[in-house]
């Protein structure tokens, strides 16, 4: 049997995260298929073919299938159920929003969020907010799963060259319409891919001050990230929060800075390689998860360590 | 229009909680319970709805033991006008209850009820598995809108603004639908004492899941539940240059 993929893409080209979840899913087997589901989506799924570690590419192009909305997408994963044992997607707000209505449809106890796998049935994930892994094992026949695309290594995005087979979609539910989006418009890499974060917390004061931390931030090449306080104080937009509710991230490099370390914004950040924490309570939680501490007031050290760098 | 707004009773949000010593799942004797914090953001987006006279009537629901009977009463002193428990003595965070089980259960009440719309939270802060709402939906033929951070009720529609990844989406869902809630959507209100006071009064009907016609046999086994690995932190450096050093000489990350 074969494992299926859910590819996350933007019709153009194919998200980083997908890289993981072929990873993922050759432990569980070595015939691994990806489906690209979008409008105008040949560009995205001549990329998929190209991936290291995949085997076939599913490209289901349809106009209903532009925005990728739950409804319109869930019918087109059940109608390719049949010949898969293991349906993967990424734990992204799109993967959590279609996933568990592939596995309603299926009857099935959707596994959300995997960061490990033992077997083919038996998988690890984390729970209340990454504080306890439990090991699950599935009775279903048929496993739907979301994936923590950082509990795995990305596999190359080179060096395959897969069939892309062409699969009808299901048509449009008539059940909802896209109206618009606002995206955050960036150079920076996003959050849940960049190699170095900075984050910043309610320490930095004020909206304007966040300023500093976009700086570092720019001066290495990082994404921008901030604990739930810096947000709830309105410094800066929902979408840069790490955390228990926010994202979860795991970066070669993460710098704290202004940030206390309370255990919701930890399950967000404590999977980095290295953490860096700037703060001037010394007593500062985040201080006993970071391998570089430094006690100080941020307006002193950022300044120096965007100069020096 | 008649809401239909689902509720669990959680660890409360700042306990820190403990592991089992057998591993069979996390320690609940003793801590502090809440109603899970994305469910008070749906209470009180329903309660919103219905001071502004577009909803009439609000249903809060709860699916777990005896005790959950607080979890409802709470809704009810925010907003709610009754209440419905589907008592069941299995463990609600991992290893009793499952999210398909419980939509299964809340399909069965909506036949029951015939709400115009749910508004439930987007996840659990227990088992954070974020489907109960996405299951409803789908085996309802229902539209879904997750995440929600704005609603708008219309005409036999809603619009609601999702949080996606990268920032925001707005869409338009026909009704009936299941929506969601995320952080930003509203701040619940604390409730008042002659609040709670009458929400004692309100109605609560206890129902049993045989009633309802649901299996909530598990589908997913726990073999075990552990803390996770320990960081090897407090590594402290006294100043800017010696950071810098580090991170580039032992660490390699610059």
């Amino acid at each position: 049997m074969s494992i299926l993929i859910i590819a996350e893409h933007d019709h153009k080209s194919i998200k980083p995260v997908t890289l993981n979840i072929v990873t993922a899913a050759r432990k569980l087997d070595t015939d691994v298929h990806v489906l690209v589901a979008g409008t105008d989506c040949t560009s995205a799924a001549e990329e998929a073919a190209k991936i290291h570690g995949v085997t076939k590419i599913l490209k289901c192009d349809a106009p209903e299938l532009s925005h990728r909305l739950a409804e319109n997408m869930a019918p087109v994963i059940v109608g390719l159920a049949d010949g898969y044992t293991h349906i993967l997607a990424p734990s992204t707000t799109f993967g959590k929003n279609v996933m568990p209505r592939v596995a309603a449809l299926l009857d099935t106890q959707q596994i959300s969020d995997i960061s490990a796998i033992h077997d083919a049935d038996t998988f690890e994930r984390p729970i209340y907010a990454g504080n306890a892994i439990a090991t699950v094992k599935s009775s279903d026949a048929k496993k739907i799963i979301t994936v923590r695309g950082t509990a795995f290594d990305p596999t190359k995005a080179d060096g395959g060259n897969s069939p892309i087979e062409d699969i009808t979609a299901s048509g449009d539910a008539g059940l909802s319409t896209f109206v618009k989006q606002e995206l955050s418009k960036s150079d920076r890499p996003e959050l849940t891919a960049a190699k170095i974060v900075v984050s910043g917390g309610r320490g930095v004061g004020s909206g304007e001050d966040f300023d500093l931390i976009e700086k570092l931030a720019d001066k290495l090449g990082a994404a921008v990230g901030a604990s739930r306080a810096a947000v709830d104080a309105g410094y800066v937009p929902n979408d840069y929060q790490v955390g228990q509710t926010g994202k979860v991230v795991a970066p070669e490099l993460y710098i704290a800075i202004g940030i206390s370390g309370a255990i919701q914004h930890l399950a967000g950040m404590k999977g980095s390689k290295y953490i860096v924490a700037i703060n001037k309570d010394e007593e500062a939680p985040i201080f006993n998860v970071a391998d570089y501490g430094l006690v100080g007031d941020l307006f002193d050290i950022v300044p120096e360590l965007i100069e020096k760098l | 229009m008649k809401v239909l707004v689902p509720v669990k009773r959680a660890v409360d949000y700042n306990v820190k909680i403990r592991v089992k010593a057998d591993e069979s799942g996390v320690e609940l004797n003793n801590v502090k319970m809440s109603m899970n914090p994305f469910d008070e953001i749906a209470i009180e987006e329903a309660t919103k709805l219905k001071e502004a006279g577009k909803v009439t009537e609000i249903i809060a629901v709860t699916i777990g033991p005896d005790k959950a009977q607080e979890t409802l009463r709470t809704a009810m002193a925010i907003g709610a006008d009754r209440g419905i428990l589907v008592a069941t003595d299995a463990p609600t965070d991992i290893g009793g209850v499952e999210p398909l089980a419980i939509a299964k259960a809340l399909k069965a009440i909506v036949e029951k009820e015939s709400p115009d719309f749910i508004i439930m939270g987007k996840q659990s802060i227990d088992d954070d598995s974020n489907q109960t709402g996405q299951m409803l939906s789908a085996l309802l033929g229902w539209s879904q809108g997750t995440f929600a951070s704005d609603l708008e009720l219309g005409d036999g529609v809603a619009t609601v603004t999702r949080e996606i990844d990268g920032g925001l989406e707005t869409i338009e869902i026909k009704l009936p639908a299941v929506i969601t809630t995320d952080l930003r959507l509203n701040e619940p209100r604390y409730a008042s004492l002659p609040n709670i006071m009458k929400a004692k009064k309100k109605p609560l009907d206890i129902m049993k899941p045989e009633e309802l016609g649901v299996d909530f046999t598990p589908r997913l086994s726990v073999i075990k539940v552990v803390e996770p690995p320990v960081r090897q932190g407090g590594g402290k450096v006294a100043n800017v240059d010696e950071l810098i050093e580090k991170l580039k000489n032992e660490a390699k990350v610059l």
